[in-house]
């Protein structure tokens, strides 16, 4: 109960972490039995719809339900820490966000026990997602689910947002900012403005199988290649919503274990910043096979292929970091030193696919497949690794075993190595990606092989990880306030795991580094920046969790609006939009609530500081 | 946070209740924010309408179709309304608590009046000219676009009607009061939505 109704912020993390881990577990066995499908040429493993619908869960799975929880659980834990805030700027939404997000999640994954996964590919692109080609369920718990889960990241974002720009710590102005704070205060700047986009694009969509309208349907006068460009732009910021907070995590795992100060800083700000601005302007190279003629073609060509500058600065940035430092290498900064060559490589075959011509040739491929797969796991999933170990300790208060941990990446990188390296391969071979079988002896079946092995051995990796969370967790938590020994930021000024409040007293920053600056000059903590006071706490609420529960509910009865029942009382209900009506009820009676009664709060009294 | 809730300490109100606390202050600065990702839901809703709005598939098209004086009224009165939700704050500044509620009841009728003509417009389009959802992409993308529109109206109104009666109720405080500055963003937001779908829908469609 007090996990339900709960809106500390680290606690949201830690609900965060679980959800977003478990919803990783699936779609890490749906890529397993992918690459099972694949171990061998004309495999009867799974069956061709199986396998479809194993893709876009897949897919939708990893980047909505697995990561993007993941991330929001890091900076949830540790971004109000970092800028010595007490609180989100609104701990009530920051509940809101989490609860539509899991129940988002969870109405996605009903379909595979209610009639069917959506089976049109991660990206939907109509007129496969349209009731003609996609007549199950499946599409819509694809739309719903998502639309769903999408409010809660958006909720997230501006979240976010508000709470970097009122909430930082006398002293701490933006160019004193934590890397981690500033790549979230980014990523949720893009969220901002590319999540509204996907969330018309999915109510045209739910609109066209549901209500028939006509926005994809080229027979009614509607166009296809809009879902594109509307997925797209989306689609292709959401990369840097991934991409940006590893980066964040990584400039700040290495100064640590450097024990230097994080080269060029300042350049690290502007290429974040530049980074997302060009991600807006680089939609339409998911599209140079659609037909947008050699102009369009050229300049998305161009401008993507600029995103190599910032991102080149931050990798160079990184190394000279790490040049003429006291490298110490942890397992967090065996997965940030990992990041460093594996996401460039990324970023190189991104360059190749930047080239309209040569897009040609790759497109649909497993070349493609290899370069965002280099990206997003090789990128993103080893900065969470490394965000993880290293805040594990602020977190938990517990120290993740380091030995496990080191076992952990060695598999994993190994295992993501094999796994994805030869797909470029494969790609450049011409096997394609989606197809869920190929033919015996076109030199497909040995690398095929490698990479499934692969895919097992970073399974390996995953449990060992697993294992090495339950054995922390039966230790003592024990952790010192600064685990590392070279903690440069406020969140290592404060207990493992920290008190309610955060800062019994709100720190004064006097630098980049701000802890890091103190222990130079000699002092042992934080001045000060204000007396012993009260200190206000929102209250905890059930609000959010009921809100959350009437949209599920409303999202379920919209979906089923139109089917027909073998009982007259399921058809009286759905089809007259009772159902829906009801769960709009809930969401709609427990706004009312909030704004009805005002939540005043308590208090912690100074004396009950000074006795912990 | 610590003063998040504290009056001024002679019990009246300062000159801008609404930021007068942190909590007032993050509420006004993330309504900002939020309108700019409403911003680009409309945005891209404009899009999909600028991209089908010839694609009347046999079906009636907008030149056919609108009736301007029936939606120069309802722009009167959305306008008019923005108008009136700004005499609201400017009675909340001056702590005049009857003349911010009276104003808001003005502003809430308005908008209830451009809702009903809305409605009418939609009724006589589907009734007598056979335009609904299904007609065409053209159709499909006006009712997307102007319905959502529609739908944010109509949650405004319900927004300001609980704020009126959340303001009987408790008195114009600094909590109350970011309640409503942020409301009347909100509605001069969706103001702002109408004018572009007047001249991009409406009178586009009429001349374009």
């Amino acid at each position: 109960m007090d996990w339900i109704t709960t809106v500390d912020h680290k606690k949201i993390a830690i609900l965060y972490l679980w959800a977003g881990g478990l919803f990783f577990g699936i779609g890490g066995l749906e890529a397993i039995l992918i690459r099972i499908q694949l171990i061998k040429p004309m495999n009867t493993f799974l069956d061709a719809q199986t396998f479809n619908e194993l893709i876009t869960m897949h897919g939708t799975t990893m980047i909505f339900l697995g990561v993007m929880p993941v991330i929001f659980a890091l900076m949830n834990a540790v971004i109000p820490l970092q800028i010595g805030a007490r609180d989100v700027a609104f701990p009530f939404l920051n509940s809101l966000g989490f609860w539509t997000f899991l129940f988002g999640g969870l109405l996605l994954n009903l379909s595979w026990v209610m009639g069917g996964a959506p089976d049109a590919g991660w990206t939907a692109y109509t007129p496969l997602s349209g009731k003609g080609y996609s007549a199950s369920h499946g599409v819509d718990f694809y739309t719903i689910g998502l639309q769903i889960a999408g409010l809660g990241t958006l909720i997230g974002g501006i979240n976010f947002l508000a709470t970097i720009i009122t909430m930082r710590a006398p002293g701490m102005s933006f160019m004193r900012m934590p890397m981690f704070a500033w790549a979230t205060f980014i990523t949720s700047a893009i969220i901002l403005f590319a999540f509204p986009a996907v969330t018309v694009g999915l109510v045209l969509l739910t609109f066209d199988r549901i209500l028939d309208a006509n926005f994809f349907d080229v027979a009614g006068g509607g166009n296809p290649v809009l879902w594109q460009h509307i997925f797209w732009i989306f689609g292709h910021p959401e990369v840097y919503i991934l991409i940006l907070p590893a980066f964040g995590i990584i400039s700040e795992v290495i100064p640590t274990f450097s024990r230097k100060r994080l080269f060029g800083y300042s350049s690290m700000v502007f290429a974040t910043i530049l980074i997302a601005f060009l991600g807006f302007m680089v939609w339409a190279h998911h599209m140079f096979t659609t037909g947008l003629g050699p102009v369009a073609n050229a300049l998305f060509s161009v401008s993507t292929m600029l995103i190599a500058v910032p991102t080149g600065i931050k990798i160079f940035n990184w190394l000279f970091t790490m040049w003429g430092g006291q490298v110490r290498f942890t397992t967090p900064n065996l997965f940030a030193a990992g990041f460093i060559p594996t996401f460039t490589m990324g970023g190189v075959t991104g360059v190749m696919l930047a080239s309209a011509p040569a897009d040609f040739q790759f497109h649909d491929t497993y070349f493609v497949v290899a370069h965002f797969h280099y990206v997003i796991v090789g990128g993103l999933v080893l900065g969470l690794f490394a965000g993880l170990h290293y805040w594990w300790p602020k977190m938990f208060g517990r120290m993740l075993s380091e030995s496990l941990g080191k076992w952990t990446f060695w598999t994993f990188i190994i295992g993501f190595h094999l796994t994805f390296f030869v797909q470029h391969f494969l790609g450049l071979m011409g096997m394609q990606r989606r197809v869920f079988t190929y033919l015996p002896n076109q030199q497909f079946d040995t690398l095929n092989l490698v990479s499934t092995v692969g895919a097992f051995l970073m399974g390996v990796g995953m449990i060992i990880f697993l294992v090495n969370v339950f054995l922390t967790s039966r230790r003592p938590a024990d952790a010192p306030d600064d685990p590392w020994e070279d903690g440069r930021t406020l969140e290592w000024t404060i207990p493992s795991p920290p008190p309610e409040y955060n800062f019994k007293q709100t720190p004064l920053v006097r630098g980049l580094d701000a802890f890091w600056k103190e222990k130079m000059a000699g002092h042992k903590g934080m001045t000060p920046a204000e007396p012993v006071g009260p200190i206000h706490m929102p209250s905890a609420t059930i609000l959010p969790f009921l809100m959350s529960v009437g949209i599920f509910i409303a999202g379920l009865g919209f979906m089923f609006s139109r089917d027909e029942f073998s009982s007259s009382i399921m058809s009286f209900l759905f089809n007259n939009y009772i159902v829906t009506a009801l769960g709009l009820l809930i969401t709609f009676g427990s706004m009312l609530m909030r704004s009805l009664f005002d939540d005043h709060g308590w208090h912690i009294e100074p004396e009950e500081l000074e006795g912990r | 946070m610590t003063t998040a809730h504290a009056e001024a300490a002679d019990g009246t109100l300062p000159h801008e209740p609404e930021k007068a606390t942190l909590e007032g202050r993050n509420k006004v600065l993330a309504f900002w924010l939020f309108l700019g990702g409403e911003a680009v839901l409309f945005g891209t809703l404009f899009a999909t309408f600028l991209a089908l709005r010839n694609q009347t598939n046999e079906g009636p098209s907008a030149a056919e179709l609108f009736h301007l004086p029936l939606v120069a009224a309802a722009t009167l009165l959305l306008l008019v309304s923005s108008l009136t939700s700004v005499f609201a704050i400017q009675a909340m500044h001056r702590g005049n608590v009857a003349q911010l509620r009276n104003w808001l009841l003005v502003t809430v009728l308005l908008g209830l009046a451009f809702l009903i003509l809305e409605i009418y417009e939609f009724s006589v389009y589907v009734r007598h000219e056979e335009f609904g959802m299904t007609t065409s992409a053209f159709s499909s993308a006006f009712y997307t676009l102007v319905g959502f529109h529609g739908a944010h109206v109509a949650f405004g109104i319900l927004w300001i009607a609980v704020l009126i009666g959340q303001l009987l109720h408790k008195g114009l405080t600094v909590v109350t009061a970011p309640k409503i500055y942020v409301s009347a963003m909100y509605w001069h937001f969706i103001d702002v939505v109408w004018v572009f779908i007047f001249t991009v829908v409406y009178l586009l469609g009429k001349v374009g």
